[in-house]
């Protein structure tokens, strides 16, 4: 992770890209999202969606998992360097999360992540907080998902060292 | 019991589901299938985390209380699915051991104008623990089918 200084507005990253499979759609949606739309191939056809696809939940949890493993060979990569490597802190949440397309097996989704805005922390002096516009675009290219998410990034700098 | 349409949803009304135990186990299965970073991994990470201590990541908690509404009234509900949510706010977080329940207010309904068969409820959701704090507020707006037209739902995605 880069530090909240070296980030500007306008960043952006392709973070990864997953396919999804029939067997992990059903599976997902088992556990946490068991609509017959994402679990029956027969309902799917029948939805508003037109044929068996995937819980949103689903595309918006390979967004942070593929986040994840991005930051992490980042990471590496600064430390092969020989740089110091900034801490991630928690997320406040999210708005605007749009499905904007169905995700159906076999569907190859290319995700990114984009700064939208940076500022200090006015309650944690060592952070900063970042706001992204994370997205999540098809084979055909047509947009599945966005939404805008914050985080708390580490500052290189803490303010009261900058005045000192 | 029979099955909900648009029409069956008022704002103003509330209800509850749950509760259910969030157990270690789930909570470090699902960080390593989503949301792999330490401090949903590892205790002594955690710590050393703004986190304090191990707990869920936030799309875990998403994911749980949608399988708490889903199975609180959403599969006893014509639901259709929904095209977004406008507000997930991660305010507490959830640790392992914790007993949680999910509180839903109807806000406001609005049927659709460009598919009159089915119509949108906007809920305020709100994940609970054992006490009654807020660990997490996710605003919604799901679509249900309208009374009288549940046969015909498929008329394309948008509006």
């Amino acid at each position: 992770m880069r530090f909240f200084e070296d980030m500007r507005v306008g960043d952006r990253a392709e973070i990864g890209c997953h396919t999804f499979t029939t067997e992990e759609i059903k599976s997902f949606a088992q556990r946490f999202d068991p609509q017959p739309f994402h679990l029956d191939e027969a309902a799917g056809a029948q939805s508003l969606f037109g044929a068996l696809s995937a819980s949103g939940w689903h595309t918006a949890c390979m967004w942070m998992r593929l986040a994840v493993e991005y930051r992490r060979r980042e990471d590496d990569e600064r430390r092969a360097r020989g740089e110091p490597v900034a801490a991630l802190g928690v997320s406040p949440g999210f708005r605007e999360l749009r499905w904007l397309s169905p995700v159906y097996p076999g569907d190859t989704i290319t995700y990114a992540t984009e700064i939208l805005e940076l500022r200090p922390s006015a309650s944690r002096p060592g952070w900063g907080i970042v706001t992204s516009r994370n997205t999540g675009t098809n084979q055909r290219g047509e947009p599945v998902l966005s939404f805008m998410s914050t985080a708390f990034v580490e500052r290189k700098v803490p303010p009261q060292a900058e005045r000192s | 019991m029979p099955q909900r349409h648009w029409e069956d949803f008022s704002p103003g009304s509330v209800s509850e589901f749950g509760p259910r135990l969030v157990t270690r186990d789930e909570i470090v299965e699902f960080a390593a299938a989503f949301d792999p970073q330490p401090m949903h991994l590892d205790e002594a990470a955690a710590r050393a985390s703004m986190l304090g201590s191990l707990a869920a990541s936030g799309w875990h908690s998403c994911c749980l209380l949608m399988r708490m509404i889903s199975d609180g009234f959403l599969a006893q509900s014509h639901f259709l699915g929904a095209p977004g949510v406008d507000q997930v706010r991660w305010l507490r977080p959830l640790r392992p051991g914790e007993s949680i329940r999910v509180r839903a207010t109807v806000l406001e309904t609005r049927a659709s104008r460009s598919r009159p068969r089915l119509g949108f409820v906007k809920f305020l959701f709100e994940l609970l623990d054992a006490s009654g704090a807020v660990l997490m507020t996710l605003t919604v707006s799901p679509m249900f089918a309208r009374r009288d037209t549940t046969s015909a739902a498929g008329d394309g995605l948008s509006g």
